[in-house]
Formats: structure tokens, C-alpha cells, sequence
């Protein structure tokens, strides 16, 4: 498997790990699973102490793939040795983060690998009930999610004695009802209680008093799908793809203006270049105008930005964000402001009203950017949008408003001249002035 | 505060952190938030969302400070209301931070673009945190030129509670008060994003005794309440602080008025003992002070016509004084002050008593009480006080268990309510000997930690009646509870019904170690007796068969020794009986109205039988109808005077609207004794507080309590059940008249029984059941909840459930019940409120006078939906 998984390098930059079965024929089927290592990792977890486990992924340096890049092993060591209560194991699949589509194609193609890391994840953590919050939209995937624990609980890899190891598992799927927020862990957990899904106060973190006041980790899908590779390759093995800091596979999804948008796995710190070469090219051969490496939340690059290594180092080197690695690409034919109004209108509408920076700001945010595209933006309106992301950054209860104000910052400072180009017409009519511009016409 | 000079470092104290906040040093406490040890230094940083007594939320991020820790800058400025101290922490408010000054400046323009700014019309304009803090800490231009959110105008929250949406900065103060504080969560936020709004909830009824304080801690003008809006400016109002009259609680208050009338009371500031809630009876009740049928001008019962006419006061005193010597010189005549005087009036209605009519007969309990309970009270309560060993609301919130007997603390004294659930919250167990899981039981019993409810107590139930016997032999877990110090043993008012119960509390407190707290409903009780208005005691808990107290008085009354009565007297049951019977030939009765008093039929009698009567009132009641004279006196408003809380705690006031005219009831009396050439010296309530002062409480022997034998719980015979009753806060009393909207919040008056008692008698949930005892009956609809069997709960005094005064029985007693003919389908009685279904009983119907079972009960039921359904 180690060969297979990780050829020679320079002879193919994709390391299909998480993705290796995807292509097999009924590949989220237990059967098909079993035939292709399936469940192999989870006897092997099962026979080694917990905190070997815990162990074995902090050496593996496997991070968060739900953008924040936070060790998974560190997460895990932070639930308590001893039980006092009921530990709780959360997979956060509520992708929603514009752009990307990695966890829901994962589950579809293959749910055993998310479910088989959830029983080593569990284990290592001395939890009993884990939890995987599904994206209420996906319903498809729900489905098929549902079938697979069903099939994991006939089985014998879920319930009570799990292969006759004395571990015992139950795993609820639980379908999420449409909200961004819901995607942030404490806002998360809120919504498996039961009620309205608002980011919680921290401390007491998700590991002293997370769902039910229980200790608890949430993890994001691709993390926890990445457990079994890492029992079964070992730590060494998983350093031997991406980069010192961020090792492993990753998928990336590239989506917009390339010749085959989809996902491609590939070591951390691959570059825009490498994988634009693995999608085709742009499409159509239009050049590359600008681009975000993790979903709309990360700052956007430009074409200048081709080669900067996309691990959690490079992109933070370069200003921007790893993020859910959503590679949106867009080229010379698409509006940068218009672009940026659109993913500020997803934010106005997906701040869940908590505090006043994201709720109230998202909304003049967005107002401001759609009277530009309207043609009746001001000069001063540029300012001030930048003044008012200023007053939201870092000032938000959780990163959605720091997420927010991502597009406009970086869509200005690199394409300042589009924005003031949209001003251009209100400059030039006789009723330019500034306090009147939001009056209705 | 603890600001060390930079010369010197002292040690920090233990427990404490040494911080720097704007460049100064200071020791705080461990865990306090950053705002409070700012605040402590005189250092206001904005907020909105913060409040002391609400656990922290972070929402509105109006205080955001920088912060360094461990020497490191933190990157983003912080919430100062969620982020405590710790060691070595240097804080940089917008004082010394540009950064957090820029911070707070962006925050309060963003809550400003979608504010109306429309404080010219808005209530809250002159005393709004917004308006303050924007004037303070924002930019004087809003940059915002786009279209504000708007909404409908205004939500009713509840029938006294209006909501502006639009007005709303979204601080959750209100949601978090309801949910924690109150533990009515009758509203939540609803939506998302900028359309996030407070809205009414969705699985409650919507029912809340302290909806009123979300008004008060809202910082801007969105929550107003019905009997206020758009009537008054701030900047007009002229604000007296004082006490509330309504219960025992306590409550400081800030009464607000303008033109010699009350606009709005709001709650005040008291740590000790409201901390800052008060209930929505003490903040919307007070109308009835100008109630039209106020007496203005005493009246005096013409012998030709038989009817009151308007007197002089000189005519009225006069003839006043000339009928009460006569009846003290015939056969004598009773005192009834009521219980909802000051101190200081009842200690003139007891000196009157003593000195103007040379009697004991005095007794201020205008409720059900007995010769077990007087015991009790002269042994137990009497000179107790915070500072004389008496139990207090702190000691309350630091018991490790609290148990209430007797007691329904939410309906009787909202404050011990709301200070018993914030113990509940934080560790107190919290125990209620009773008889159902009422809403006020659940909410102390239960309470909403973060992972979902917490059991922190429970309900002990046992048969009305039953509680001296059940006191005696509690469950063990209660029992060991209560034998951690510090422990609290609390008994109610209602206690009086039961035999035994006071004597079973002595013993539980002697075998326990437990601390007894007692807490009676009305303002004006605890005073009373320690005024000397009981037939035993005299002023500072002086007994009056003791000679030397007796002494005591006598010298300070500048009375000739042995002047004063010595053998106990007649109660208020005995001096009714009394009047009844002729053995009395007078009456002179305070604030009492007869249908308050545990057997009103006896009460009326004794007015009719009595040759005559004087009144002390307000308004008209029974009383009047058969009054000789009456002489009108002031509302609490306009006079000054102290209630004893139920700690024994004084409670000064001074005269909120003066110069109306109207005289306190110790002045009248006063007045009154001079006529009958006495001179008490109660002319003012001032000149009574020193006398009272000078007076001291008594140092001499106090007597055994009681002890007697807990009485079972009588035994239901066939189409028996056993009567469990108490008040409720909102119920048909007097003192909450011409309140409307208040009356609206009153929970719905249902007869209550346990499921296995509705099978036995064919009672379904809605349907009405009629309850009768000798006295008469009483017809409401049924509720089934988990209650002892073979009982039945009613309120004391709401709607038709009159009980008192239609069924002559109390708690305890033995009382016949009947299913009534189901009304016709579809004719079931429908919720007050159509879209709140879920409301847990309708409307009641009255039917005074009916026999069981009665077809005109039903057909009354039917008539009553087909109204409220068109």
C-alpha cells in the first residue's frame, strides 16, 4: 500500500490516499471497503493502547482539514485520561464553506474510511457516542451515510464489543438544517443540543465542556478519514508527503474557470501551477485573473500567486489562508467586485446575529458593494469599506466575520482600480454627493 | 479597591492577581472580568450586553480593550466582559488604547446604522445607555448612506411587555434575564443575521412574574411596557426612592412621577436584598392609589338616612371618638390594623389599643393564624433580624439546602423566589415540602445548566394538611441535606393552617441544626409584630403577661403602673367571634377587607352584630358597608414610614408625593386618641420611629415555642378530597385594581389534581370541575398535574376562586368535588388567547352559588367559550 500510495517523487504529483477508491466500482459499500483494506487499520487500533494512538497521530503531525489547521493528535491529548463523564466525538461535515467540496464527495464515494476513523478516533479519546453533523443539503450523502453505519453496525465495526475488542460505539448522523454557522464547532454543538446554532463562549473549550457540558473533540471529515491511512502507513509514512509543518495528502478542489474543475489529492504545499496542470489548464485557455486557496473566506491571490506552496506556512506567507483548500479560479472575464458583492451577500445572509461587528457590518458591507456594481459607489465608499472590515476583523465573536471581510480586503488591495472604476460614472454626474448616494432613486 | 501606590509592592492577597489597567496597578480577585476591575478603579469601559447578575455573553462587543498576557500583546482587542483577570495582565481601555478606542468607535457605529435614532420620540430618550455611550465613545457622523432594517411596530411580548425590533441592539440582556434570572424563557431570539430579533417563544406560554425587569435592563428604548409608553419624558419625572408595599420582600424601588402622580415604579438597587429585579406587581401595581373611588374626606353614617355622608374631620373624630368610648365602656371594642401598615402605624393602632381602649384585643393577621403560630412568633421571629441572628437572603443564596414548608415562594414572595433559583444555579439544594410541582417549584428544583437541566433539589410532596407530619419524618436525603450548616428551614404564612407545623419546624430546626426563616405575604406583618400588634405581645416583643415588660411600656408611655392590660387577648378569629356574639361591642378596623380573613361570613357578622365600627381606609370594602365612621388614609405613596421585610430588615421611606392632604394612619389615630383625651404622640411616623428606637427591642425572656403534635392529614370519605390552597402573586387583590395590562401576565385560574383523583371522578384536563365545602362552591376548569391523590389544588383568590369567601375552608380541609357536565363538543372552553394553545388551563368560570355538578355550571361554561371563540 505505502508503494502504491506514494510513488517515487516527481514521477506523479497526485498521492491518492483518501482518494484511492473513489474510482472503484460501488466504492461506498462495505463490501468494496473490505476488499480494499477496509477495517485492516481499525484491528490495529483496537489491539494498541489509546494513548499510543493519540501518539501516533501527534508524530504523524496531522492537521485539522477544516481550515484552522490545528494538530489533531494535540486536540485529541487535550479530552480528559480519566472519564468522569461521557466523552463525545463530533464530525463537523457541514461543508459549507463557499467552494469547497471535499468532505461530501469523501463521504459519497467513500463513507467507511470517515466511519473507520471515527471508531479509531473514538477509542483514542475514550468516547462512546460520536456524532457526524452532516450538511442538512447534502441529502444524498445523509443517505448514504446512513446505509454505510448501518452497514458498519451489522458488521460488528459499530456497537456494542466492537470485534470483540470490548470497545463499545454508537455513531448518529445527524443532519444539520442549513446554516454556515453551523460549521463552527461550539455552533455546531449548540445545533446537536437542540437549539439555534450560535457560537459559544470560550473557555470552557470543546474538551473541558463541549455538547451536553461533555467533554468533547470535533473534528472535520477529511481528518478523521485520514486516521486509518496513518495506523496502517504509520507516522513516517504519512511525513513522507507535503511539507515539515503540514504533512500528508490533501484534496484540493478546484472549482470555477479550468478545463477539468474536481477534486485532485495531492501532497501539502503543492502550487496553484502544479494543479492547474493536473486540471487542464484554464479553461478555454482565458488567463487566470484571481483565485482563492481555501473557499471564500481566505484572502483571495492573483496570478502573481501561482507558485506559492499551498500548505498552512506558504499560504499564510503569502497573506492569505489554507482554508478548506477550495480553489475557486477566475479568469480575466469575471468582475472582482462583483465577485466580492457576491460573496458578501452570502455572508450577510449566513451571519448568525450574534455580534454586532459580523451581523450589522456584513450587512453595510454588503449594501456598500451593491450599490458599486450599481454604478453609484463614491470614491469614499472604497474607505470606507475597507474602515468598516477594520472594525470587524478581529472584533467578531467567531472567524465569520473575520472570514467576511477576507474578499473585500485583499479583492481591494489587489484590484483597487475595478472598484474605482465603478466609481467612475457617479464621479461624472452632476449629483455626486456623498451623503445623498444611498437614497433611493 | 485596592490601588497600591507604585512606590511600594505589597504582597497580592490570596485569591487575588496583580494587574495593570490604563497604567495602574491594581489586585483583583481571581475570575473577575476585566470590566468589573476596571469599573472598580472608576475606569467605565462602554457595554451593552453586560450585566452583573447575567452571565457573561460577549455579544455586542462594545468593551473591547487590549490586553497583554504573560508580556504578549494579544493580536485582537478583547471583550472585557468575558475575558477575567490573571496575573501580569496589562489592560489598555480606549483611555490609553488608540486600537480599543477605534474598536469601540467602529462597534457603536455599526449598532447605529440600523438604529432609528428616533430618540426624540423614543421612551427610553434622556436614560438610554445607546444614547449615552454613542454621545460618549462614537463618532458624531454615522458614514452609513444605505437603507436601514426595518420592522412592524411594536410586538406585544406580553400584555404589558412591547417590543420595537427595530430599536433593538440585540445586547440579549432580555432572552438572558428570562432565561436565567426569572427562568421564564417567554422570549428568544429568532432569525439570523442583521433580521436576529427578539420574538416571543415558541414552547412557552408566555406566562412570566417578572417580565417588567427586561424593560429595565434593556440599554435602548425596544422593550417599553403598555402602561407607560409614550406617557412621559424621563427629564420630567421626578424620582423618589422607596420601598415596595406589595409583599414581605422588601424591594427598594425608584418611584417616578410628575405632577403629583406616579408615572412608572422601576426596581432598585438594593444587593442585600432585590439585588436589581423586582416583581411586575411591585412595578405595574400602583394605581390603585388613584382609583376614583379613593376617599377623599372622612364619612360619618347619618342616623336619619342610614347612609355615609361626607364629614369634617372634626365632626367625624368627634363622633368617631364619642362611639368608641361608648362601646370600650360597654362591653369593649377589637383592633384589626391589617397587615399591610408600617411599623410605625401599627405601632400607634397598638398603643391606641392599649391606651385608648385599654385592651389586648388586637390583632393585625387579616388571614388564617392561630394560637400555635402567636407562640411561635413571640418565641422565634419576634427581634430577629440580619443583625440579631435572623436569616437573610445571602444566607439563602449560601446554603447548601434550603427547604420551603407551607411555602410557594414564587407566588408569595417573588424575591426569595428569585434569590432561591440563583442559589439553585449555583449549588443550593433546594427542597419543597408540598404538594405539587408547581412552575415556582420546577424553576428551583431544576435549573438549566449548560449540558441541559440540573436536579438541584426536589418537591416532597405529601396531602395538604400533612405537612407538620411529613416535616417530622422527611426523606433521608432531605434530612441530611438540611444538617449541613448553614441549612435553611423557610415557612410560609399558610404554615397557620396546619397544626402542628410550627412546632414540627422547631423540632426539625433543633434536630437539624437548620435555620428557620419565616416569610408572611404581606408588606406590613413582620412590623406589626414587632409593633405590638398581637394580642400577646406588645411593642419590641415585650409579652404582656410579663410584668416587667409591662413595666417598661408603662414608664415609656408615661402610664401609671399597672395601667396596661395584663391577661392576653382575643385574636382575630376570638375578637370576631366576640363581635358576633355580642360580647364585643365595638370594632375598629384597619386595611382589612373580610374576604381576606379565613372565614368572611364570621367577619360579616361580627359587622353586622357590632354597635360600631370605625374604618381606616383607602377605598371601599365589606368593612365600609357597615362602618359608622370611616376615616380616609394615605396610600404608601404618600406617606413616609419602614416595613420589616421578612428578615426583620428595616426598610425606611420617605413620602413620595407630598402635600395631597391625606394623613397616615398613625397621625389619624393620634388625632382620634385626643379626642378621647389620650395623648399618643404618633403624630408623624418620624416622631413613631424614634419613640420605637428609644423603646428598643425587649432583652427579657422569651417564651417556650410551641410544641405540638403534628396532626395527620385528614381522610377523604367518598366524593371527598383533601384542599390544598394558596395565593397567587396576581390574583383578584384590591392593590392590583385598575391594572389591566398587569392582569394579563396572571397565570389562568385551574383547579389542579392528580390523574388517578380525575379518573376517580370522571375529570378531564379543560373540563371543569366544582369544588364545595360548607360555605359554598366553587366551579373552575380542571388541570391534571402530578399531585398527591384524593387532593385538589385552587387558588386562594384568583378569578372565581374565591376560597375564603366561597368555600369558608382553607388549606387542609376536607371539600366535596364533582365533575361538572361536559359542555357540548366543541364548546370546549377555549385558551384566553387563541394562539397560545399550549396555555395551561382558560378562562374560569364563576359560579358562586350552584349546586354540585350543576347543569347551570356547564351551560355558564359554554356561554363563556362561545365569547371568548367569536
Amino acid at each position: 500500500m505505502t508503494d502504491a500510495a506514494n510513488p517515487p517523487e516527481g514521477t506523479n504529483p497526485l498521492t491518492p490516499v483518501l482518494t484511492r477508491r473513489w474510482l472503484s466500482p460501488r466504492s461506498w459499500t462495505l463490501h468494496t471497503y473490505e476488499q480494499l483494506e477496509g477495517y485492516s487499520a481499525l484491528r490495529t487500533a483496537l489491539s494498541a493502547h489509546p494513548d499510543q494512538l493519540i501518539e501516533l497521530v501527534k508524530a504523524a503531525g496531522l492537521r485539522g482539514r477544516g481550515g484552522a489547521g490545528f494538530p489533531a493528535g494535540v486536540k485529541w491529548g487535550f479530552m480528559p485520561k480519566e472519564p468522569s463523564k461521557p466523552h463525545y466525538l463530533v464530525i463537523n461535515a457541514d461543508e459549507g464553506e463557499p467552494g469547497t467540496c471535499k468532505d461530501v464527495p469523501l463521504m459519497m464515494a467513500d463513507p467507511h474510511s470517515l466511519i473507520e476513523g471515527c471508531v479509531i478516533a473514538a477509542y483514542a479519546m475514550r468516547a462512546h457516542h460520536c456524532m457526524i453533523y452532516v450538511r442538512g443539503e447534502a441529502l444524498h450523502c445523509v443517505r448514504r451515510l446512513h446505509q454505510a453505519v448501518r452497514e458498519a453496525y451489522e458488521s460488528g465495526y459499530l456497537g456494542r464489543d466492537i470485534l470483540g475488542s470490548g470497545f463499545d460505539l454508537d455513531v448518529v448522523v445527524h443532519a444539520g438544517a442549513g446554516a454556515y454557522i453551523c460549521g463552527e464547532e461550539t455552533a455546531l454543538l449548540d445545533s446537536l443540543e437542540g437549539k439555534r446554532g450560535q457560537p459559544r463562549l470560550k473557555p470552557p473549550f470543546p474538551a473541558q465542556a463541549g455538547l451536553y457540558a461533555c467533554p468533547t473533540t470535533v473534528n472535520n471529515v477529511e481528518t478523521i478519514a485520514s486516521v486509518p491511512y496513518v495506523v496502517n502507513g504509520g507516522s513516517d509514512w504519512f511525513r513522507t508527503m507535503g511539507r515539515e509543518k503540514s504533512p500528508g495528502p490533501k484534496i484540493y478542489s478546484l472549482s470555477g474557470h479550468v478545463e477539468n474543475p474536481g477534486q485532485y489529492e495531492a501532497p501539502l504545499g503543492t502550487t496553484l501551477r502544479e494543479l492547474l496542470e493536473l486540471a487542464g489548464g484554464m479553461k478555454d485557455g482565458v488567463p487566470l485573473k484571481f483565485w482563492t486557496p481555501g473557499g471564500s473566506s481566505t484572502p483571495l491571490l492573483t496570478a502573481d500567486h501561482l507558485d506559492v506552496p499551498l500548505d498552512f506556512e506558504g499560504a499564510t506567507e503569502a497573506g492569505t489562508m489554507l482554508g478548506t483548500t477550495a480553489l475557486m479560479i477566475f479568469n480575466e472575464t469575471v468582475s472582482v467586485p462583483w465577485a466580492v458583492m457576491k460573496w458578501t451577500q452570502f455572508y450577510e445572509h449566513e451571519s448568525c446575529g450574534k455580534c454586532t461587528p459580523c451581523r450589522e457590518g456584513c450587512f453595510w458591507l454588503a449594501q456598500v458593494l451593491e450599490r458599486m456594481v450599481d454604478g453609484r459607489g463614491t470614491e469614499e465608499d472604497i474607505d470606507t469599506l475597507l474602515d468598516v472590515c477594520d472594525n470587524i476583523l478581529g472584533r467578531s465573536f467567531c472567524a465569520l466575520g473575520d472570514g467576511a471581510v477576507s474578499p473585500i480586503t485583499s479583492g481591494i488591495k489587489y484590484f483597487r482600480d475595478e472598484f474605482l472604476a465603478l466609481c467612475e460614472r457617479n464621479r461624472s454626474t452632476e449629483t455626486a454627493d456623498t451623503a445623498l448616494v444611498g437614497a433611493a432613486r | 479597591m485596592t490601588v497600591a501606590p507604585e512606590t511600594d509592592t505589597p504582597p497580592v492577597p490570596e485569591g487575588y492577581v496583580r494587574l495593570t489597567v490604563d497604567g495602574r496597578r491594581i489586585d483583583a480577585p481571581k475570575g473577575e472580568l476585566i470590566i468589573r476591575t476596571a469599573e472598580r478603579m472608576g475606569v467605565v469601559i462602554p457595554r451593552f450586553c453586560d450585566h452583573p447578575l447575567l452571565d457573561p455573553a460577549g455579544a455586542c462587543r462594545q468593551c473591547l480593550v487590549e490586553v497583554e498576557v504573560n508580556g504578549k500583546a494579544m493580536p485582537k482587542p478583547q471583550a472585557s466582559c468575558t475575558m477575567t483577570v490573571a496575573d501580569g495582565m496589562v489592560v489598555r481601555t480606549q483611555h490609553t488604547s488608540p486600537a480599543a478606542d477605534k474598536a469601540q468607535q467602529g462597534i457603536m457605529e455599526l449598532l447605529l446604522i440600523n438604529h432609528p435614532l428616533d430618540c426624540p420620540i423614543c421612551d427610553k430618550g434622556g436614560e438610554c445607555p445607546l444614547q449615552n455611550q454613542a454621545l460618549k465613545h462614537g463618532r458624531s457622523e454615522s458614514r452609513f448612506r444605505d437603507t436601514k432594517r426595518t420592522f412592524a411596530k411594536p410586538i406585544p411580548i406580553t400584555s404589558q411587555v412591547l417590543l420595537d425590533r427595530e430599536r433593538c441592539v440585540l445586547c440579549q440582556r432580555c432572552t438572558r434575564f428570562a432565561k436565567q434570572v426569572a427562568g421564564d424563557p417567554f422570549i428568544e431570539m429568532l432569525e439570523r443575521g442583521a433580521l436576529q430579533q427578539v420574538g416571543t417563544a415558541e414552547h412557552h406560554s408566555g406566562q412570566s412574574y417578572f417580565s417588567g425587569n427586561t424593560i429595565q435592563i434593556c440599554p435602548v428604548g425596544a422593550l417599553t411596557s403598555t402602561a407607560y409608553r409614550f406617557r412621559s419624558r424621563p427629564f420630567d419625572l421626578v424620582s423618589t426612592p422607596g420601598v415596595c408595599e406589595h409583599c414581605a420582600s422588601g424591594c427598594s424601588q425608584r418611584t417616578d412621577w410628575r405632577r403629583g402622580k406616579v408615572m412608572r415604579r422601576l426596581a432598585g438597587e438594593d444587593p442585600e436584598v432585590n439585588e436589581e429585579w423586582n416583581c411586575d406587581k411591585g412595578r405595574f401595581a400602583f394605581r390603585y392609589a388613584t382609583a376614583t373611588d379613593r376617599f377623599t374626606r372622612p364619612l360619618v353614617r347619618d342616623r336619619s338616612s342610614g347612609e355615609l355622608r361626607e364629614a369634617s374631620w372634626t365632626e367625624a373624630l368627634r363622633t368617631a371618638a364619642d362611639g368608641l368610648v361608648t362601646a370600650r365602656d360597654a362591653r369593649g371594642v377589637g383592633v384589626l390594623p391589617g397587615g399591610r401598615v408600617t411599623m410605625e402605624d401599627a405601632y400607634a393602632y397598638s398603643k391606641f389599643a392599649r391606651m385608648a381602649l385599654g385592651t389586648n384585643d388586637i390583632d393585625h393577621r387579616a388571614r388564617v393564624h392561630s394560637d400555635e403560630e402567636l407562640e411561635f412568633l413571640s418565641s422565634t421571629v419576634v427581634g430577629t433580624a440580619p443583625d440579631a441572628g435572623g436569616v437573610t437572603y445571602a444566607d439563602l443564596e449560601n446554603a447548601p439546602a434550603v427547604l420551603c414548608a407551607a411555602f410557594e415562594p414564587e407566588e408569595e414572595s417573588p424575591i426569595v423566589f428569585l434569590r432561591l433559583r440563583k442559589a439553585a444555579r449555583k449549588h443550593t439544594r433546594v427542597f419543597h415540602l408540598g404538594q405539587w410541582n408547581s412552575p415556582g417549584v420546577e424553576k428551583t428544583v431544576a435549573v438549566a445548566g449548560a449540558g441541559g437541566p440540573l436536579h438541584s433539589g426536589d418537591l416532597l410532596p405529601c396531602p395538604p394538611g400533612g405537612e407538620a407530619a411529613a416535616l417530622d419524618e422527611l426523606p433521608a436525603e432531605a434530612d441530611e441535606a438540611l444538617r449541613q450548616p448553614g441549612a435553611v428551614l423557610v415557612l410560609g404564612e399558610r404554615a397557620a393552617h396546619v397544626t402542628g407545623l410550627h412546632s414540627a419546624a422547631v423540632r426539625l430546626a433543633r434536630r437539624t441544626g437548620a435555620r428557620i426563616a419565616w416569610v408572611p405575604r404581606r408588606a406590613g406583618e413582620r412590623g406589626a409584630i414587632e409593633a405590638g400588634t398581637t394580642p400577646t405581645l406588645l411593642p419590641g416583643g415585650r409579652m404582656v403577661t410579663d410584668s416587667r415588660a409591662r413595666a417598661d411600656i408603662e414608664r415609656a408611655w408615661g402610664l401609671k403602673p399597672t395601667m396596661l392590660p395584663d391577661t392576653p387577648g382575643r385574636d382575630t378569629g376570638g375578637i370576631l367571634a366576640a363581635t358576633a356574639s355580642g360580647e364585643l361591642s365595638g370594632l375598629l378596623v384597619g386595611g382589612v377587607d373580610p374576604d381576606d380573613l379565613p372565614d368572611p361570613a364570621l367577619a360579616r357578622r361580627a359587622l353586622e352584630r357590632a354597635d360600631f365600627v370605625v374604618s381606616l381606609e383607602m377605598r371601599p370594602t365589606v368593612a365600609t358597608e357597615r362602618a359608622d365612621v370611616v376615616l380616609p388614609i394615605a396610600p404608601t405613596v404618600e406617606k413616609s414610614g419602614t416595613f420589616l421585610n421578612w428578615e426583620g430588615r428595616a426598610r425606611e421611606f420617605a413620602v413620595t408625593i407630598e402635600s395631597t392632604g391625606s394623613l397616615p394612619d398613625c397621625r389619624v389615630l393620634d388625632t382620634l386618641a385626643v379626642e378621647m383625651d389620650v395623648d399618643l404622640f404618633t403624630q408623624t411616623p418620624a416622631a413613631v420611629a424614634g419613640e420605637l428606637e428609644r423603646l428598643g427591642s425587649h432583652d427579657g425572656r422569651r417564651p417556650q415555642p410551641p410544641d405540638v403534635p403534628a396532626s395527620p392529614a385528614a381522610e377523604p370519605g367518598p366524593g371527598q378530597v383533601l384542599l390544598a390552597t394558596w395565593h397567587q402573586l396576581l390574583d383578584n387583590g384590591s392593590l392590583q385594581d385598575s391594572e389591566p395590562h398587569l392582569a394579563g401576565t396572571a397565570r389562568p385560574t385551574a383547579a389542579r389534581l392528580s390523574a388517578r383523583t380525575a379518573q376517580e371522578f370522571g375529570v378531564r384536563t379543560g373540563q371543569h370541575v366544582t369544588v364545595g365545602a360548607a360555605g359554598g362552591t366553587v366551579t373552575v376548569e380542571a388541570e391534571v398535574v402530578d399531585m398527591p391523590d384524593r387532593t385538589v389544588w385552587l387558588p386562594t383568590n384568583s378569578g372565581p376562586s374565591k376560597v375564603d369567601r366561597e368555600l369558608g375552608v382553607g388549606h387542609g380541609a376536607l371539600v366535596d368535588l364533582a365533575a361538572d357536565v361536559p359542555a357540548p363538543p366543541g364548546a370546549a372552553p377555549a385558551s384566553p388567547d387563541p394562539s397560545r394553545p399550549d396555555n395551561p388551563a382558560g378562562p374560569a368560570v364563576q359560579e358562586g352559588t350552584a349546586p354540585t355538578g350543576s347543569r347551570r355550571a356547564g351551560d355558564s361554561g359554554g356561554s363563556h367559550s362561545e365569547g371568548s371563540r367569536a
